[in-house]
This record gives structure tokens, C-alpha cells and sequence, in this order.
């Protein structure tokens, strides 16, 4: 997380000693959870940086940062998506929904959450709340039909501690129980 | 990631006229030019954050998506497949499953359920090279990356790259599944720039490498990708694509074919033949297509074909394999093709 504030103070400095070229920081207004967040965001902000250093909402977990492990995916309106190679501008006008914005009011966790809880579907958990993101997409998009289907289309998120087949039951339990929901 | 300008285009001239594309220094298809679209960000954002790119400006253009250029139609004539398409929409798409499979099937095989459901048809075709010499800065030596500084791949860890189209400048795989479906498939592209709209074959979007192997495309200053249109042909519904690579899922090909076949009886009539992850562009195989026209489609004429088709074949030290694995994988896909039920 230094890396990532040590950054932010480059970038700030460079964009104050260029003034009004369009690099300049601009007010953003994010819709995270079903709520508001107007931002002030550099336009390199990721979606990513822009959850976690901005908003403060830390569940969604910054992996390799290039796309390439999917600890970061959050879904934009309904949708997986890879919050690292989105910038926070172009996430504009849309729903964003995180980890955060699943379990209900009262505590009650989501399906998915409490399948992966009920299979021991992580060891270390960071990669869990961009599993759990996607599980969840993935069964709304009708691929979680069969065992292979489901670790097809669940590829994009890695999981080093390998708590895969765990996680392909978790999902398996959720699924019809979403589908119910 | 090096500061820029960010602003949206709601429509086509907009997008096309901003006034930071006037300024472009440096061509367009290359990896420094100033000014770059953004859709779904897998490839540009990727590349900024390694500051292999660093363009000044940048356009965002997802908007287009609400345009002609985010539907996909079919007809008589044909399939027309909107440049912001996302990949995942085109994949599930039910006359695209039907009619082209091949299609399907290559947006399908590529990258992440994510990753597909962010990045548009227009960008996929543009992706640049995964070869680490390219996307690590701290080698000094690559001609896409540094025109004229050398080529650290030549003689370095090589296993990953391409025995086709290969030049002493330039040996990185052209990293696409989609583009060799097209090119197969004899797509067009329909085109919109500052200087007016054009349509050319997707085949001529590429350029080979010569001694440029920075400027990946003819794509002109300012240059949008809008559509492919994919004409309807009798080999489109027998085809196919087969893709070899070290994981089962999101993993580049080491070999891949995309191919499609029509057959007369116990003869071919016609097919159509694309090679990837072995060459330095999307690459067709008109030889071997004009020497499987007329056979029996049995593995006497696969096997002669997948010779032809790596006759060619330029390996270095650590890609060999890629000879081999090519023609196999051909004739495999061949043989899947001939037998599959339409």
C-alpha cells in the first residue's frame, strides 16, 4: 500500500506543476453499493485505487495489478469486470458493486459468502473477495452448470494457495440457492 | 503511469475529430503515437501502467457501444460485428454460435470470463505482442518498443515466439485468437478517420514487419475501428477453432487454427486455413488451402497440407517445438472439421 500512496504523491506533484493541460484531478462521482461518492480522482486512477485509497473500501484486493490474477474483480453494472484495467472515469454513471455490498443489513451473508465459508474455500482469503465477485457473476451468467463449466469460467481468478475444488463446491451449493433467491 | 488527458467521445466524429489527434507527431498504429482510443483498457491501461505506452491524450469511447458499432446483425449477406462489441457478448451471441463457430469459439478460448466482458471486438484486434523483451522496459533492445535498437529476443528466451513472419528486426508473436477467425473467414473493416470513412480487408490490416515492426497496422492518425462484416461463405458453419497452449484455460496459444471446410461428398471444394500463436501476424495459409482444394479430406491430405502450411517455418532456440506442434494442431483441427455434424 506504501507503493501505491508514494505514487499518488508523485502524481499529485507532477500534475500541481503543469497547470490546466486536462491532467489536472477532476471531481468524480462513483456509485458504489447503491451509493454516492463524489471523488476527487487524477484520471490514471484505477477503479481499483480508486475503491480502496479513495471510497475506503479495502475489500476488493489489489493482486498483480495488470489483469492477470482477478483479485480485483468487482462487478459494473452486473457485470465482471477487472477493476485494475478500468479507470475510475470511465466507471462513471454506473453501478459499481463490491464485496462490501453483498451481505444485507442485518448481517445476513450472501449465498456465495456463506457457501465459501461453509466449503473452507480459501486458505490465506485474499484472493476471495475477487472469487466471490466472480462466483457470483458467473452463476447469474448461467456458467456454473457443471463442474467443468464452473473452473472454465471461473479461470480468470487464481487462487495460490490452490483452494479450488473448494471453491467449485462453494459454488456449486450457492448456485441453487441464488437461482431461488 | 505518465499523466494524460482523458475525455469522452459520445459519438463516431467526436471521437474522430478531437483535437489532440491534429497533434499526432508519430503514426498511429504505433506503440508511442501520442493519441489512443480507449474501450475496454486490457490492453492500453496494461501497457501505460508498464510505461511501455504513454500517450498524452486519451480518448474514451465506450459510448460508441449505444451506436451501430455496439449491435451485432446477421443476414443474407453476412455477419456484422460491432467494433465495441465486448468479446463475451459476441461469444454468446446465438447467430455468431450457429453460423460461425469459428468466431465463437476464438472469443471464447481467449483470456478471462472478466477480460471478456471488458474488452471490445476493435481493441481485440489490435492487442499487442505478450513477448517480455517488448513489455519490459528494463531491456533496452526491442524494435516495437525502441525503433531501431535491436531485437533482445533473437537471441534470448525465445519459446514463446513466432516461426512465421518473422524478420531479424522482429520474431513477437501476434498474441490474437479473434483475428484469425476473420482473416480466415475473408472479413472486411469498416473504417472511420479525420480524412473520411473506408472499408479494406481485414487480411491488409496488419502490416507485415519489414523493417517497421513499431507500426503494427495501416491505421491512419485518428483512425477508428467501427465493424468487421464477415460475408456469408458454405464453409462458415463447418468451422472451427483449436487452440494448444500450457494451461487449459486463460493462456495464450502456442499453436492455434482457426479453420473452415467445405465439403462435396468425399471431396473438398474449398476451405479456409489461419495459423496463431506462431506467427508475427494474423496469418492466412492460402497454400495449404489451394493444396487440400479437391483432396479427400483424410490425413494423407491434412498432413501434406500442414507441411506446406510450415514450410516456411523460421524456428529459433527455444521455439522448435512450435514446427511440430503447428502441424499437428492444423491437422488435428482439420480432422475435427471434416467429421463435425452441421
Amino acid at each position: 500500500m506504501t507503493v501505491t500512496l508514494l505514487e499518488r504523491a508523485r502524481a499529485d506533484a507532477s500534475v500541481a506543476a503543469k497547470a490546466m493541460d486536462g491532467t489536472e484531478p477532476r471531481s468524480t462521482t462513483l456509485r458504489i453499493n447503491g451509493r454516492d461518492h463524489r471523488l476527487t480522482l487524477d484520471a490514471r486512477t484505477t477503479l481499483l485505487d480508486a475503491l480502496r485509497e479513495h471510497a475506503g473500501l479495502t475489500g476488493t484486493k489489489k493482486g498483480c495489478d495488470h489483469g492477470q490474477c482477478g483479485a480485483c474483480t468487482v462487478l459494473v453494472d452486473k457485470r465482471r469486470v477487472l477493476s485494475c484495467l478500468t479507470l475510475a472515469a470511465t466507471a462513471e454513471g454506473q453501478d459499481v458493486t463490491t464485496i462490501e455490498g453483498l451481505a444485507k443489513s442485518d448481517g445476513t451473508l450472501h449465498p456465495m459468502q456463506q457457501a465459501f465459508i461453509d466449503h473452507d474455500a480459501f486458505q490465506c482469503g485474499y484472493c476471495t473477495p475477487g472469487q466471490i465477485m466472480s462466483a457470483i457473476a458467473c452463476v447469474q451468467e448461467g456458467h456454473a452448470e457443471t463442474e467443468a463449466q464452473i473452473r472454465e469460467f471461473m479461470s480468470g481468478n487464481l487462487c495460490r494457495c490452490a483452494a479450488y475444488p473448494n471453491i467449485v463446491d462453494a459454488i456449486q451449493q450457492a448456485r441453487p440457492q441464488m437461482e431461488r433467491a | 503511469m505518465r499523466p494524460f488527458s482523458y475525455s469522452r467521445a459520445d459519438n463516431i466524429q467526436a471521437a474522430i475529430h478531437a483535437p489532440s489527434i491534429s497533434d499526432t507527431q508519430i503514426e498511429t498504429a504505433s506503440v508511442h503515437a501520442s493519441h489512443q482510443y480507449l474501450a475496454g483498457g486490457t490492453t492500453l491501461i496494461d501497457l501505460m501502467k508498464l510505461d511501455v505506452m504513454r500517450p498524452r491524450n486519451v480518448t474514451d469511447i465506450n459510448a460508441l457501444e449505444h451506436t451501430p458499432s455496439g449491435e451485432i446483425s446477421f443476414g443474407p449477406r453476412g455477419l456484422h460485428l460491432g467494433a465495441l462489441v465486448r468479446m463475451s457478448a459476441a461469444a454468446e451471441h446465438a447467430d455468431v454460435r450457429e453460423n460461425y463457430p469459428v468466431i465463437a469459439q476464438s472469443l471464447e478460448l481467449a483470456a478471462s470470463a472478466q477480460i471478456r466482458n471488458m474488452a471490445s471486438l476493435g481493441g481485440n484486434v489490435l492487442q499487442r505482442t505478450r513477448c517480455t523483451y517488448f513489455r519490459d522496459t528494463s531491456y533496452g533492445t526491442c524494435n516495437k518498443r525502441e525503433p531501431g535498437s535491436g531485437c533482445a529476443a533473437l537471441e534470448g528466451i525465445n519459446r514463446s515466439h513466432a516461426v512465421l513472419g518473422t524478420t531479424e528486426s522482429c520474431i513477437a508473436s501476434y498474441p490474437g485468437d479473434f483475428a484469425q477467425a476473420l482473416i480466415a473467414l475473408d472479413a472486411e473493416v469498416e473504417l472511420a478517420g479525420p480524412k473520411g470513412s473506408r472499408r479494406i480487408h481485414f487480411a491488409e490490416l496488419h502490416r507485415p514487419l519489414g523493417n517497421t515492426p513499431h507500426v503494427e497496422t495501416v491505421l491512419e492518425p485518428g483512425e477508428l475501428i467501427l465493424a468487421f462484416m464477415v460475408p456469408s461463405a458454405p464453409w462458415a458453419k463447418r468451422s472451427l477453432y483449436l487452440k494448444i497452449r500450457d494451461r487449459q484455460s486463460y493462456e495464450f496459444a502456442l499453436a492455434s487454427a482457426a479453420v473452415a471446410l467445405d465439403l462435396d461428398g468425399g471431396t473438398i471444394r474449398n476451405t479456409r486455413i489461419a495459423l496463431g500463436g506462431v506467427a508475427t501476424l494474423p496469418w492466412r495459409a492460402h497454400e495449404t488451402e489451394q493444396k487440400l482444394k479437391g483432396r479427400r479430406p483424410d490425413d494423407e491430405a491434412f498432413n501434406e497440407a500442414a507441411s506446406t502450411a510450415f514450410a516456411g517455418a523460421k524456428p529459433r532456440e527455444h521455439n522448435a517445438f512450435k514446427v511440430q506442434l503447428g502441424k499437428l494442431t492444423l491437422v488435428r483441427a482439420l480432422r475435427q472439421a471434416a467429421t463435425m455434424e452441421i
